[in-house]
């Protein structure tokens, strides 16, 4: 049949630009190009799957794609600050999508479901109803609606694969004896609780492992119901994105310096337990400086590097950041930005926001790149980051993040903190680089002090 | 089936051996895009809901409606909603050089 070899053909060009999408995302010049081949393979698919002639009724077909429009737009026009949440949310609509279909598919299917096809068909709903859940809990972690801290209790591990394994027994079961429908609600139930259950102990700075990982999970769901479903398109579509996951997560623990079973387990969140920095409760002295004078180290500086984290991103400092970046570039005074790779609370959070601000991306440099530059730095401003910056991680063997590669900012001639108090990080570990002769503490909210040294420097010597 | 069964392992596969080679490749500036962008991809699975609700069924017709229909729904927010926000901020990223107006 003609039409038959159209939507291949449809999908077969919607594979190759799916590839090319990603493969053009890989440099900003010609990342929108990317997204519009995506949109274009998009459009296609869906042209080529409504051609399809075993559709024999289009009126639940047009309401859905109506409304699931109206939610997306929205979604879409979200602010810059939201993105992390709206990520998770949009992982957990990926993985309802997966989940309901693959649940359709059973009952349709039943009791007439070979062996293969049902191990893919469980792994399908496993992996969609944990990652629905999951997601959901990150969402409302990132939106604050629920506590951002971790929660844990004894034997937290012992149960959550407690619950893992039962799913999967009852998945071989199904594998097994497939007519057996009363198990199903089972597969699809279990991994629900599951997934509340992972992302309780997860704490906010553990948000960009556990996000990328949902993101891989998404992906790996969606490839199985490829399998099911033997949609070439699909399994294509579900693996590049699982891919996509996998080595962001993968570059997240490397940069939190966790194992990644660790992360494959989800077991994030409770290893600092009493930490090793308990008694170092010595009154130590920490030197403390006004807008007014770090205004003048400022100036007279030749090379600034500002390392932002989530704080920034708390009090939405970017704008007066950026204020200060073109104070200080006016002045000839060169001006980058450190970002590690955990900075905020998504991978690539801080340079979303920096380029919101309209900060030239050329100037946003990964942790690699910028860390060979602190020994000649003047300056180097940490602006709401504080684990990432601890220079215990080097040196001390007892720190619990000993290991964590972190930016180099201790190696500067100046260090400059803007932080609200003196209170501990989220691992709750004493961070030395405070108490150093080199560093002055900028006590206040990021955004109003930002704005105060941006005001004396214009009002300052010109 | 046990022919197609296989050939779906190749594909997939491959398809995660490309997926690596590619995604390694995308600069950690851009790895929020990266995220929505693979995000709006992974809605390629309306199809099969739009499949799912379209066709018609003997058994269980109003079972496979319902969860197809939601399924679209959460599929092209998704597909809508993520391609918008991924071009709206590539077009945040903007090198130095010669200042905008």
């Amino acid at each position: 049949m003609p039409t038959e070899h159209i939507i291949e053909a449809t999908y077969l060009i919607a594979t190759a630009l799916f590839i090319l999408s990603l493969k053009w995302l890989s440099s900003p010049a010609t990342a929108r190009r990317g997204v519009f081949a995506g949109e274009v393979g998009m459009l296609l698919a869906v042209v080529g799957t409504l051609m399809y002639h075993g559709i024999v009724e289009y009126k639940w077909i047009a309401i859905a794609l109506v409304l699931g429009s109206i939610i997306g737009v929205p979604l879409g026009e979200v602010a810059m600050t939201a993105v992390p949440q709206r990520t998770a949310l949009s992982h957990a609509f990926g993985a309802l999508c997966v989940t309901l279909v693959g649940t359709a598919e059973y009952y349709l299917r039943t009791p007439d479901v070979p062996p293969f096809m049902m191990s893919v068909l469980s792994m399908e709903i496993i992996l969609g109803s944990l990652t629905f859940t999951g997601s959901l809990m990150a969402a409302g972690k990132l939106q604050e609606i629920l506590p951002q801290r971790p929660l844990t209790y004894k034997g937290q591990n012992f149960v959550n694969l407690g619950l893992l394994a039962v799913a999967v027994a009852v998945a071989v079961a199904l594998v097994m004896h497939p007519e057996k429908m009363q198990l199903f609600p089972v597969i699809v139930a279990i991994p629900l609780v599951f997934g509340v259950m992972m992302i309780i102990p997860i704490g906010g700075a553990d948000m960009p492992t556990v996000i990328s990982l949902l993101n891989s999970y998404a992906g790996l769901s969606a490839a199985a119901m490829g399998f099911v479903l033997q949609s070439k398109l699909l399994i294509i579509a579900g693996a590049l994105d699982g891919a996509s996951g996998f080595i962001l997560s993968v570059n997240m623990s490397k940069a939190m310096n966790r194992s990644f079973a660790n992360v494959l387990f989800g077991a994030f969140g409770q290893e600092q337990a009493s930490g090793a920095a308990g008694g170092a409760e010595q009154a130590r002295s920490v030197r403390s400086a006004t807008p007014e004078e770090a205004a003048a180290i400022l100036a007279a500086a030749n090379k600034v590097v500002v390392v932002p984290g989530y704080g920034m991103a708390v009090a939405q400092a970017q704008h007066k950041v950026r204020e200060l970046y073109d104070a200080l570039t006016k002045r000839g005074i060169d001006v980058k930005f450190g970002i590690h790779p955990v900075a905020g609370r998504m991978p690539g959070h801080m340079n979303v926001l920096l380029a919101e601000a309209d900060i030239p991306y050329d100037k946003l440099l990964d942790m690699d790149e910028i860390n060979g530059e602190f020994p000649q730095t003047d300056v180097a401003l940490v602006i709401g980051a504080n684990d990432v910056t601890n220079p215990a991680a080097r040196t001390d063997h007892s720190s619990p993040i000993f290991g964590m590669p972190i930016l180099d900012v201790d190696k500067a001639r100046t260090v400059m903190v803007i932080k609200r108090s003196m209170g501990a990080g989220f691992a709750g570990i004493e961070n030395p680089l405070y108490y150093m002769d080199k560093t002055l503490m900028l006590f206040g909210d990021a955004k109003n002090f930002v704005g105060a040294i941006v005001r004396e420097l214009a009002s300052g010597h010109e | 089936m046990k022919l197609d069964l296989l050939t779906s392992l190749y594909v997939f596969m491959l398809a995660a051996f490309i997926g690596f080679e590619v995604i390694r490749r995308v600069s950690p500036l851009l790895h929020t895009p990266l995220m929505s962008l693979t995000n709006a991809l992974d809605a390629i699975a309306v199809v099969g809901a739009i499949i799912l609700a379209g066709e018609s069924h003997e058994h269980r017709a109003l079972l496979a409606k319902v969860l197809g229909t939601i399924a679209i729904v959460a599929a092209t927010s998704n597909i809508v909603g993520g391609f918008l926000i991924t071009d709206r901020m590539l077009r945040m990223f903007k090198a130095s050089g010669p200042r905008k107006q």
